[in-house]
């Protein structure tokens, strides 16, 4: 029976290193929400505790509301509105784009077609991080600065979504459109009756990716908002653990409860559509 | 292409503009943009430019200031890339591994994909704060005075720690579904062949997961060096002083607070090649293939 | 109802490659000829050119009475059957049947009636609201006829559409197939590369090799009279027995053996199906017979003649054993072909 000793051992150490890595990955925002729980005085005093508090509310209702800054215009409801639009506006343009220009490039004879491919997939090799000051001064010049447009369309400027679909289309099989073409159905037809169904998979797993990587954007909403009507979740934090240096009683609780907000959103899309994400993100980035 | 597309002339086209006018106007142009600005020198006041041929790269890397940052990215990025991706491994095979719970502990150790590094930079700001941080308590009792913000080598072993933390769950994700992809037939010749489990992981796991490692590493290069930033950025609240900064951060901090718009272009310049490269390299290898299809 | 023909169609890819050498045929109303030959043939482009799927690049293609090389596929009054069916899995069984109607703008209650009339037809009445991702492959493959029945075409398109089957369904949908369009009459070109499919199907067969058409005729020609080896040893398994012989004196020999007469001196390669020999103590053939391979209802044996190898097919009652026979040839039994380029003579 030693065999099977020695295997529960085994299973006991499997197990002891995946909850380490659970607890380590799930304790900090633990941590942010018992902070968010407590009064900011009882938390200056003594940091994070194991004890949960019952100022949750109270703290909520800050989070939500209340704003600094010289506008008042950054209250909760408004970066949470501001980061719904940029989610949404980013993920959606990006995936309408290069959906289209992913079916031009596979389903036409383009006498420019490889032309077009390497002028779009060029721009997968340079990250926005990389062209971040010129960009900064085209979206200037272009009057989009504190815009929805300013914010949302340069971010869409890569191929990363019209590189997946293409990749996908490339796998449906020929006889597909050519079984079509002989129903009698013309591009367009072809389009919407038969491609953008086949890939409603495809759409909502890109989707995923997409809004996250949208909702999460800080360098550039950064820069090209400075309207505090214009912050979103994640660009406005910083602006608040800022206020928090030199003030007499940090708001922890207001700045802990914006912060698990901000992170709510995208983390329940990621854990509800799990399989959506894993499929998107394993597949988009070969 | 498919064999038998479409052979509409203007549809296409009709197709690909959106596209390719975001592309240019956002992408050529601002790339284009910064290759030229890095020969020239802005004046701050914005009254007009002069050429200055190499004299921004010259200056650049000349400054001291800029190869520490330098050293400090290629440091940053190996330590960062090797543990989380080691890291992510353990968790990976484990989790590969286990019947009970599989499915609970890939949720709890992917989720955090979707925190945002400035708010991951928060998490770091209160884990080692200065009066009660959990883990500057811990390794007080080490004896090691911790100072955030203020000890250049504690500044960075933050930034590590958080940045790590949040690429865990990216490289968790591929390597699971690496390992799911090993088909069982080839588990179970291993198993009959090599009765050691590490030996079966080195000599027949190991390898098979290589495409998913290299195409890994690469991602992990990258978010080393650019999505950072907004764990840095909170880490050190906004104001760098002697602290440590990537590369990419420095192109922020001069071109956007110090207004040395040609100095920053030219630092631009450079990374822009030194990605290039990388996604060379990148391509070169998958050519050699490392697949085994 | 039409015919279909040919006139020195051909197709070069933009790279130079010439997958389909110059080709003239004609195809009467309501035949059904098989396109045959090993992969990469170009017997599969043939038929993408007929369907208007692949450009044709000289020549002129007739259907009916139109010229339709530059009609597109859809009004050129066809219809296809692809190898992985090419159903469209998003939609139910009763709208991949009806997709081609509803493009033609036929009013919502005739096209119901049209699949309703080719679903019991094909059985597949009670799976209309399946996908066809819950169906099994002869199920699909039902559907995928149902969808180029229901368009009432002039001519039926089918390329290699058993080959996803498993081999008992393949004989039997290669029944229900012919047998459709017998009822139907409708003019159908068929490829495959199973030769059993364009023998049993066929009423006459077109058999390519290289781009080249090798042979037309019906399957009793094209088996019995194979036009060049090609043919001979592509059509019927085990394929004809081909021997390095040569005519002198009006005698064609193999090693030292006679097997038939030839009017002029040459080197020959000579052909014999392997049922067209017979075991006799009294022939004049000797084999040494290595292997038997036992079919239930027959047996191949497997030898040498004269340095040559040989199949030999006797019928299971027939009693044999390795080791050294004696065999004879049936009567005009034999195949002449020339070696160098191995047309028949």
């Amino acid at each position: 029976m030693s065999v099977s000793k020695r295997f529960r051992w085994s299973a006991v150490l499997d197990h002891s290193i995946l909850i380490i890595g659970s607890l380590i990955m799930i304790l900090p925002v633990v941590m942010l929400l018992q902070m968010a729980s407590t009064t900011d005085i009882h938390t200056m005093k003594n940091g994070p505790g194991l004890i949960f508090g019952d100022q949750l509310p109270v703290n909520f209702e800050k989070a939500m509301f209340k704003a600094d800054g010289f506008t008042g215009a950054n209250t909760g409801v408004r970066m949470l509105y501001n980061s719904m639009i940029l989610g949404f506006g980013f993920a959606i343009g990006k995936i309408v784009i290069g959906m289209m220009a992913a079916y031009a490039i596979v389903y036409f004879r383009l006498r420019f077609a490889t032309l077009a491919f390497w002028v779009i997939f060029t721009t997968l090799l340079l990250p926005l991080e990389v062209r971040i000051l010129p960009s900064y001064e085209i979206v200037q010049r272009l009057g989009m600065l504190n815009t929805y447009q300013g914010l949302i369309i340069p971010l869409i400027a890569s191929a990363t979504a019209t590189f997946f679909f293409r990749q996908f289309f490339r796998s449906i099989p020929e006889e597909l459109v050519e079984a079509a073409r002989i129903d009698g159905a013309g591009p367009i037809k072809f389009f919407v009756d038969i491609l953008v169904p086949l890939s409603r998979t495809m759409i909502a797993a890109m989707f995923i990716i997409m809004f996250v990587y949208g909702w999460n954007q800080y360098l550039w909403p950064t820069m090209i908002t400075t309207e505090e009507g214009m912050f979103t979740l994640v660009r406005g934090i910083k602006q608040i653990t800022q206020t928090l240096e030199g003030t007499n009683l940090p708001e922890y609780g207001r700045s802990n409860l914006l912060a698990i907000i901000a992170i709510l959103p995208p983390v329940l899309i990621v854990i509800f559509f799990q399989s959506w994400f894993v499929k998107g993100l394993t597949e988009s980035d070969k | 292409m498919k064999r038998a597309g479409f052979s509409n002339r203007w549809l296409p086209i009709l197709f690909l503009i959106p596209q390719l006018a975001i592309i240019f106007i956002f992408f050529y142009w601002p790339a284009a943009h910064a290759i030229r600005s890095s020969f020239y020198l802005q004046d701050p006041f914005g009254f007009g430019e002069t050429f200055v041929g190499l004299k921004n790269y010259t200056a650049m890397f000349n400054s001291a200031a800029y190869l520490r940052s330098a050293w400090f990215t290629v440091i940053f990025t190996v330590i960062v890339t090797f543990l989380s991706l080691s890291i992510a491994l353990l968790l990976a095979v484990k989790a590969d591994k286990v019947i009970r719970g599989a499915k609970t502990y890939r949720t709890l150790l992917m989720w955090v994909y979707a925190v945002a590094p400035p708010v991951a930079g928060v998490i770091g700001l209160i884990l080692f704060d200065q009066s009660w941080g959990p883990i500057k308590d811990f390794v007080a009792l080490f004896g090691w005075d911790f100072r955030l913000g203020v000890d250049y080598f504690d500044t960075a072993f933050a930034m590590v720690t958080i940045s790590v933390w949040k690429q865990l769950p990216v490289n968790f994700i591929f390597f699971l579904s690496g390992l799911q992809a090993i088909p069982k037939s080839v588990r179970e010749a291993a198993l009959i062949d090599n009765r050691s489990a590490s030996g079966r992981f080195w000599d027949v796991t190991f390898p098979l997961l290589a495409p998913t490692g290299f195409f890994l590493l690469i991602i992990n290069i990258t978010y080393s060096l650019f999505d950072t930033f907004g764990v840095i950025d909170t880490v050190v609240k906004g104001e760098p002083g002697n602290n440590p900064m990537t590369l990419v951060y420095k192109v922020y901090v001069d071109g956007f607070r110090g207004n040395d718009l040609g100095g920053s272009s030219a630092q631009s310049v450079i990374l822009m090649i030194l990605v290039l490269a990388l996604t060379i390299f990148q391509f070169r290898m998958v050519e050699r293939r490392i697949h085994y299809t | 109802m039409a015919q279909v023909s040919l006139n020195n169609v051909r197709k070069v890819y933009p790279n130079g490659f010439e997958a389909v050498k110059p080709a003239s045929f004609r195809i009467e109303d309501g035949e059904f000829v098989v396109l045959v030959g090993p992969s990469g043939c170009g017997k599969s482009t043939m038929l993408r050119m007929i369907a208007g799927l692949e450009d044709i690049s000289d020549g002129a293609l007739t259907i009916g009475d139109r010229v339709v090389n530059d009609v597109d596929p859809a009004d050129r009054d066809i219809a296809m059957v692809f190898q992985n069916y090419a159903l469209y899995p998003h939609m139910t069984v009763a709208k991949n049947i009806g997709y081609g109607l509803k493009n033609r703008k036929i009013p919502a209650a005739d096209i119901a009636a049209k699949v309703q009339e080719a679903a019991t037809m094909l059985n597949l009445t009670d799976y209309l609201d399946r996908k066809p991702s819950q169906l099994s492959g002869g199920q699909r493959q039902r559907v995928a006829m149902g969808r180029a029945i229901v368009r009432d075409p002039s001519l039926f398109l089918f390329d290699e559409p058993l080959s996803n089957l498993d081999a008992k369904l393949r004989n039997q949908m290669r029944i229900e197939i012919k047998a459709l369009q017998r009822r139907l009459g409708v003019t159908s070109v068929y490829v495959t590369h199973d030769q059993v499919e364009a023998m049993t199907m066929a009423d006459r067969i077109i058999v390519m090799n290289a781009g080249r058409i090798e042979q037309i005729g019906t399957p009793a020609e094209v088996y019995h009279s194979p036009a060049s080896t090609f043919v001979a040893s592509f059509m019927g398994a085990p394929p004809m027995n081909l021997l390095t012989g040569r005519a002198e004196a009006g005698r064609v020999r193999v090693g030292n053996v006679m097997l038939h007469q030839h009017h002029e001196d040459r080197d020959l390669t000579v052909g014999i199906r392997p049922e067209d020999i017979i075991p006799d103590s009294h022939g004049h053939l000797e084999v040494e017979v290595t292997l038997i391979e036992e079919l239930g209802a027959h047996r191949l044996l497997h030898g040498q003649m004269q340095g040559h190898p040989l199949t030999i097919h006797v019928g299971k009652d027939h009693p044999v054993e390795t080791g050294h026979i004696r065999a004879a040839i049936k009567p005009n039994a034999v195949s002449l072909f020339d070696p160098a380029s191995g047309v028949r003579l």
